[in-house]
């Protein structure tokens, strides 16, 4: 805990902050507003702002579809990816990818993943980038528990460990996988432990303390880019809500889902920095109108997004004659360059 | 008859198949404990227990081999891939074993194995969870591929599927499951080799599959309003094609609209055209026309997704260009 505990009440921020914008999510889907997949992270937002805390913005970072919360916690505009989730132009993706294609290339967000396991042989080619320009730059890779029994986690765990790649494996282990439960997917349910057969450093944390997952991402992160090759971070954690909208949750014990709900990080936090005298109630007060507000101007902005024309249905599919001209430009010159001895 | 949904009817024709032949199970995500991510299989796990209706963790490619392992074993697998664009996972189990152990061993082996799958879009779900593969897979010797576009198809499918001594793959639209038909209480067996005629007409034919039958019916309707009488195939094995079926309607509307939610190049669109071409030539009155996707990948957005997509609308307007 930082002294005058600034920092903590900034973990709590963030947190509130993909809190009420997933709540309002819910709204705005009840609204019709937001459609197709919508899958929210309630519940596990103690490991979205726990990891990112542990990254610079040099680094890159893979997700999955459940990414709402990485983005927010990545820095990237509330407004941007609320209006992604309207389809509007203004989104991150243009409308184009939706909730499940959250990409920012500012940030180094390569997405936004929505095939299970996809993202990890990617961010192995962006650590093996990183790799053979010298640079000292941590890969993210975040993805769930239920991408473990993918072959693509464990080709790429193998080839992170074998050649030495600065990624980070960070695992959000909320004990299911749609409907089904870790323990009925894994003979070894001990990710950690998992990991650590592919010879790298394999370190379990709990997913509903932000606290122990900064730490344990930070040392982590920090052992990545020092050189150290790949580390795997698993959050043990728990989502308070269906698996998506379209998911009727028949799967789970009630009185499971209420026995996590005691844990919920964010309650958990404030009671902790209340007791060490670090947060009054005017204090709380404050954060959650200025998380309110955030939220309410990042609705009005994806309320009055703009649409793209349908004449442009078939751009970005490759790059485009003119318009992307520049940016090629741009990459020739950057190859070119980097080929000077 | 009773009215029943494309999933009840899909549904029945499991639980039909499991229990005609104890060798039949069914293995997939989320198909037992959860009911299916269409809930298709609902109920299924209670009724016929964990050894027949089998949850696996998400390992598309090995849980597909198994299936093939199995069919080999002397079984009679169904298996459910939740929709066709995680099949990419399994694309090595399904081509390189599935369609060639036959040929490889020189005849000795066969893969009587049965996968269902979802395909198609039209829900918002964006790239990953819209595309229509089947076009690919009918590439494929070796493999048979199914389309049921209608609530008769999806119950009487899947048992002559089963009964085929090689490798069926069975594509389901995505937007049909709530769909709605008639059913005979003792629905006949289908027969899984010819196309078939859904609406007679004399002056077009509308030549259509799975999702973009309704597409070819509702355009139908809209050209009946004008005068013009459109005659509509479902092609229902997109491999092997009924060609016989298809030539003899252009042989006598004279002109033909192939409609496809896959990207027209290299498709199967282009192939029932090239069909066409090849054995109905001097039969036609206008080259044949072709309505498929969009050349880009599906877009989230609404507008987008909708303009990407073959629209009865636009399958009029390419029936008015061939006319002009
Ligand atoms: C290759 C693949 N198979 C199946 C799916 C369907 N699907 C989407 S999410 C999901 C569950 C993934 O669980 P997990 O990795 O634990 O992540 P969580 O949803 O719990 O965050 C499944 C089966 C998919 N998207 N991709
Ligand atoms: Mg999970």
């Amino acid at each position: 805990m930082s002294k005058d505990g600034t920092h903590d009440l900034e973990l709590l921020r963030q947190m509130l902050r993909i809190r009420r914008f997933e709540e309002r999510c819910v709204e705005l889907y009840s609204a019709s507003a937001i459609r197709g997949f919508l899958h929210l992270a309630i519940g596990e937002e103690a490991c979205a702002v726990g990891v990112f805390q542990a990254l610079g913005p040099e680094d890159a970072v893979v997700s999955t579809y459940r990414e709402h919360g990485h983005a927010l916690a990545r820095g990237i505009s509330m407004r941007a990816v609320l209006a992604e989730l309207e389809g509007k132009v203004e989104g991150t993706s243009r409308g184009r990818g939706g909730s499940m294609h959250l990409f920012d290339a500012g940030a180094r967000f390569y997405g936004g993943n929505a095939i299970v396991a996809g993202g990890l042989p990617v961010a192995i080619g962006l650590a093996l980038a990183d790799h053979l320009q010298g640079r000292r730059r941590v890969t993210a890779c975040l993805f769930g528990d239920g991408a473990v029994a993918e072959g693509e986690f464990h080709e790429s765990m193998n080839l992170a460990a074998l050649w030495h790649l600065p990624v980070l494996f960070v695992c959000e282990n909320n004990l299911y996988a749609m409907g089904t439960s870790l323990a009925r997917a894994q003979a070894e349910t001990d990710l950690a432990l998992k990991a650590s057969a592919y010879r790298m450093p394999a370190w379990a944390a709990d997913g509903m303390s932000v606290r122990d997952v900064e730490d344990t991402a930070r040392r982590a992160a920090d052992a990545v880019r020092a050189g150290g090759g790949p580390y795997f971070v698993e959050l043990r954690t728990y989502r308070f809500r269906a698996h998506s909208m379209y998911d009727p949750d028949r799967y789970r014990d009630k009185a499971e889902i209420e026995r996590w709900k005691e844990r919920d990080p964010i309650p958990a936090l404030v009671t902790e920095l209340t007791e060490a005298g670090l947060l009054s109630e005017a204090t709380w007060r404050a954060i959650q109108d200025g998380v309110q507000a955030e939220v309410d101007d990042a609705t009005a902005y994806a309320e009055s997004g703009t649409l793209e024309p349908v004449e442009d249905l078939t751009r970005f599919c490759v790059a485009d004659a003119d318009a992307d001209a520049g940016a090629e430009a741009v990459a020739g010159q950057a190859l070119a360059e980097s080929r000077v001895p | 008859m009773t009215t029943t949904t494309y999933r009840q009817a899909m549904r029945e024709a499991l639980r039909d198949a499991l229990r005609r032949d104890e060798r039949v199970f069914l293995m997939g995500e989320d198909v037992g404990r959860y009911g299916g991510c269409y809930a298709v299989s609902l109920g299924l796990l209670e009724e016929f227990g964990p050894q027949r209706i089998i949850d696996t963790p998400l390992s598309e490619s090995a849980f597909v081999g198994a299936g093939i392992g199995a069919a080999l074993g002397g079984m009679r697998p169904i298996v459910e891939i939740m929709t066709v664009n995680f099949s990419l996972l399994a694309l090595d189990q399904i081509v390189n074993n599935a369609a060639t152990l036959r040929h490889m061993s020189g005849g000795q082996f066969n893969v009587p194995l049965v996968i269902r799958m979802t395909t198609g879009a039209g829900r918002q779900l964006a790239a990953q969870h819209s595309h229509s593969l089947e076009g690919w897979y009918a590439h494929v010797p070796g493999l048979r591929i199914l389309a049921p576009a209608t609530v008769q198809d999806a119950r009487g499918m899947l048992w002559p599927a089963l009964c085929d001594p090689d490798p069926v793959l069975v594509f389901e639209h995505g937007l049909l499951y709530n769909a709605e038909g008639e059913l005979a209480a003792d629905a006949p067996v289908v027969d899984l080799t010819t196309a078939a005629v859904r609406r007679p007409g004399t002056d077009v034919t509308l030549l259509a599959y799975g999702g973009t039958l309704r597409t070819a019916l509702a355009a139908a309707d809209d050209l009946a309003g004008e005068g013009t009488s459109a005659e509509v195939l479902d092609l229902r094995s997109l491999r092997p094609l009924d060609t016989a079926t298809i030539v003899a309607s252009v042989q006598h509307t004279h002109r033909a609209v192939v409609v496809d939610e896959g990207w027209r190049s290299g498709s199967l669109s282009a192939e029932v055209s090239a069909r066409i071409t090849e054995e109905a030539f001097y039969d036609l009155d206008a080259p044949v026309a072709r309505v498929c996707a969009a050349e880009v990948p599906v877009p989230y957005a609404k507008h987008l997704e909708e303009a990407a997509l073959p629209s009865p609308g636009a399958v009029v307007e390419a029936v008015h260009h061939m006319a002009a």
